[in-house]
């Protein structure tokens, strides 16, 4: 059936509370309103109020609700209304839901799901196109994964609940509108990077919201006669070195493509393991198109801003200059 | 007077203005009307709906991204603002388009953040009036720390006018769920700081009503952090400029917090981005309208003669003299520069982050010259 990610992800999370009764949702605005994007459109109607929870304002709340459900055997899924209002929750996050597991000798599981819209390019005002997935992929004990596909968003929504790990879900914001086709059949693991494109000259990485930019980027240096590989890396911690190193190992250059800022970033973190074991294989040093180390812009900077085909065409020139 | 027991909470709502428009006496509220100047206020209320129903337009015509209506709101937010003296600092939300235009904040600049042209918009300590906070509750903290600088600088019950500072924090009723603006609440409460919370509740924290945030009215809560709590009829502005100011004056003269709770309805959507018919009756939104803050002014001054049909008519030339300057001044509004997310990122521009600035600089100037060139 043909989806929009918004509409794969209520389906999937739709799923998710028929199969198992311990699931519940909990976030600001998610029930008679569906959410500020819609979605969990309908889910209050069909499933309840106390499955289907419109919790009062306050993030840590929520977040800190979910670990005392989850530590009575509930699994439950928080929305997050945007990445910029996620920070009150940050506290449970890192000093609570993502360590007690640890703590406690694995006697105590955490099943806790934080879907979070992020990035930008959506015209939006400040702290509403955020990307702050590194601040949780550094933090050990928490799984952060994103998808960039509506395919992606209706499998991987369902294996982050049924993962027994507390799950950062990050939900690209702008690509929630556009369609895809989704089948039921999950083929590939909740950890594991895709190969969305494949080429034998160059690697790009890229996850979430830039991986459709970074598709229309490799079309582009096609037809500049550069046969380009792009990797969807959907899992941003653990991260599928495997599949990353094998390919640059293939194609001896690399291209890391991310909203977030350059610095101490995910580029930072696949280029080192690139560099670590496929040093012998890299014709140039990998490159990485990234958002800037600044704030994030008012709306009107944003597509300068933002890795853009073009940005990451000047990039693929240089690797090939080396 | 007017003790009306409404149904949440049987808290006692102050008023001095009826909603037909009528003065009232009300036992803890006292305003001398000879120290008011009420055509003002009523011309700010005009003049903050006009500037609201122009942002709105510009919105519709795709000059601005997003706007948060006011609607509704006027009386809450001029009179709150009449209250305030030159010295004091003002933290509001990102609604508070009425308290910026009273304190004298350019209404074009208010567009800006909406426009995305700017992260900002005007200096904060230019009118002593704070950026706007987006994130719910962060700006009751700032307000509680500016408080606890005004006591160190001694800037609170000296007894001179010209001196004494309080601070006038804004939030909304969703606001009072999150852990900051209880922990503000305690700050400002166990050290009496020179701090007022000025809760607008207008009944709808995007899709939750107030029955999601709490169980007692909201000024019942300042009770148990060991403050004075008070709710006033949000929809008549004499009586939120008398619970302010004497919120106010209580402040500056060291007698600690208030909370005031300004009862009163968001009459449009959450912004323009949002749709109310998905959560709320058209009946309630009619009802209040029913109770329009305009209104109740107009009929005021009209039947108590303090203003005749030329102060209108008046009012309503720059009312329509502020529409076109924001109109034209939207669209004037300056772009950002490429370098303007650099700018002012540090005190001292890092050497790294002046080289991500060249470069991207350098890069859309090229892209600029490619583009020409086609
Ligand atoms: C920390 C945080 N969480 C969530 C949001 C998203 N959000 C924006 S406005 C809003 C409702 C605010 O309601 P209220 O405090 O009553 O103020 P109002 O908008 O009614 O003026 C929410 C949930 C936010 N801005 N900040």
């Amino acid at each position: 059936m043909m989806l929009s990610m918004v509409k794969a992800l209520n389906d999937g999370m739709r799923r998710a509370l028929e199969s198992d009764r311990r699931v519940l949702l909990i976030g600001e605005d998610i029930g008679r309103l569906g959410g500020v994007f819609r979605t969990t459109d309908g889910l209050q109607k069909d499933f309840g109020e106390d499955r289907v929870v419109d919790s009062p304002l306050g993030e840590a709340g929520i977040v800190g609700s979910a670990i005392g459900l989850a530590m009575r055997g509930y699994r439950p899924v928080c929305e997050i209304q945007f990445d910029g209002f996620v920070y009150p929750a940050v506290n449970q996050i890192i000093t609570q839901l993502a360590k007690i597991r640890h703590r406690s000798a694995g006697a105590v599981c955490l099943p806790v799901v934080i879907r979070i819209p992020f990035g930008g390019g959506i015209g939006s005002i400040e702290h509403h196109s955020e990307s702050p997935e590194t601040y949780f992929a550094h933090t050990a004990g928490l799984k952060v994964v994103t998808c960039s596909t509506p395919q992606d968003a209706h499998t991987m929504i369902r294996q982050a609940i049924a993962s027994d790990d507390p799950t950062i879900f990050l939900e690209p914001k702008r690509r929630y509108w556009a369609k895809g086709d989704v089948t039921d059949a999950p083929d590939l693991a909740l950890d594991k990077a895709r190969i969305v494109r494949s080429g034998n000259d160059i690697t790009f990485i890229a996850y979430g919201p830039t991986v459709d930019t970074t598709l229309q980027a490799a079309e582009a240096a096609e037809a500049q006669g550069h046969s380009v590989e792009v990797i969807d890396l959907r899992s941003l911690s653990p991260v599928d070195t495997e599949t990353v190193v094998d390919s640059v190992r293939r194609t001896g250059r690399a291209l890391v493509i991310h909203e977030a800022s350059l610095s101490h970033g995910m580029g930072a973190e696949i280029t080192a393991r690139i560099q670590h074991e496929a040093f012998y294989f890299l014709e140039a040093p990998v490159l990485r198109i990234t958002g800037y180390d600044t704030p994030y812009p008012p709306s009107r900077l944003e597509h300068d801003w933002l890795p853009n085909v073009e940005r990451i065409l000047s990039a693929t020139d240089r690797s090939f200059r080396y | 007077m007017a003790e009306v027991q409404t149904t949440e909470g049987n808290e006692p709502l102050h008023q001095l203005l009826t909603p037909d428009g009528t003065a009232e006496l009300d036992g803890t509220l006292s305003l001398d009307l000879t120290t008011v100047d009420v055509r003002a206020l009523y011309r700010d209320l005009v003049l903050t709906r006009r500037l609201d129903s122009e942002a709105i337009a510009l919105q519709r015509q795709g000059e601005l991204g997003l706007w948060p209506s006011l609607l509704g709101q006027e009386a809450a937010q001029v009179g709150a603002a009449h209250a305030l003296l030159d010295q004091d600092m003002v933290f509001p939300t990102y609604r508070e388009h009425g308290v910026a235009c009273c304190r004298g904040v350019d209404p074009i600049s208010l567009l800006g953040l909406f426009r995305g042209t700017t992260l900002g918009g005007w200096d904060p300590y230019d009118r002593n009036f704070n950026l706007y906070t987006l994130v719910i509750g962060a700006q009751t903290l700032h307000a509680v720390g500016y408080a606890m600088g005004v006591v160190r600088d001694d800037a609170v019950g000296s007894g001179d006018a010209d001196r004494d500072t309080a601070v006038l924090a804004f939030l909304g009723d969703g606001a009072l769920s999150e852990g900051e603006t209880n922990e503000a609440f305690i700050w400002a409460a166990t050290q009496q700081l020179p701090v007022v919370f000025f809760c607008q509740n207008n009944q709808w924290a995007i899709s939750a009503p107030y029955s999601t945030q709490s169980r007692i009215p909201a000024a019942r809560r300042a009770a148990g952090f060991g403050f004075p709590g008070i709710r006033v009829d949000g929809n008549d502005v004499l009586a939120c400029l008398a619970a302010t100011r004497d919120a106010l004056r209580r402040a500056r003269s060291g007698g600690g917090p208030t909370l005031i709770e300004a009862l009163t309805y968001r009459v449009n959507a959450h912004t323009t981005a949002d749709d109310a018919s998905r959560y709320r009756s058209a009946a309630e939104t009619e009802e209040w309208t029913g109770r329009d803050p305009l209104t109740r002014m107009h009929t005021f001054l009209s039947t108590e003669g303090l203003a005749d049909p030329d102060f209108f008519s008046d009012v309503d030339k720059q009312s329509d003299a502020l529409a076109e300057r924001l109109r034209t001044g939207c669209r004037a509004l300056a772009e950002p520069g490429t370098t303007l997310p650099f700018e002012h990122t540090y005190a001292d521009m890092p050497a790294e982050l002046r080289h991500q600035m060249r470069e991207h600089h350098d890069f859309v100037a090229s892209m600029e010259r490619s583009e020409a060139s086609q």
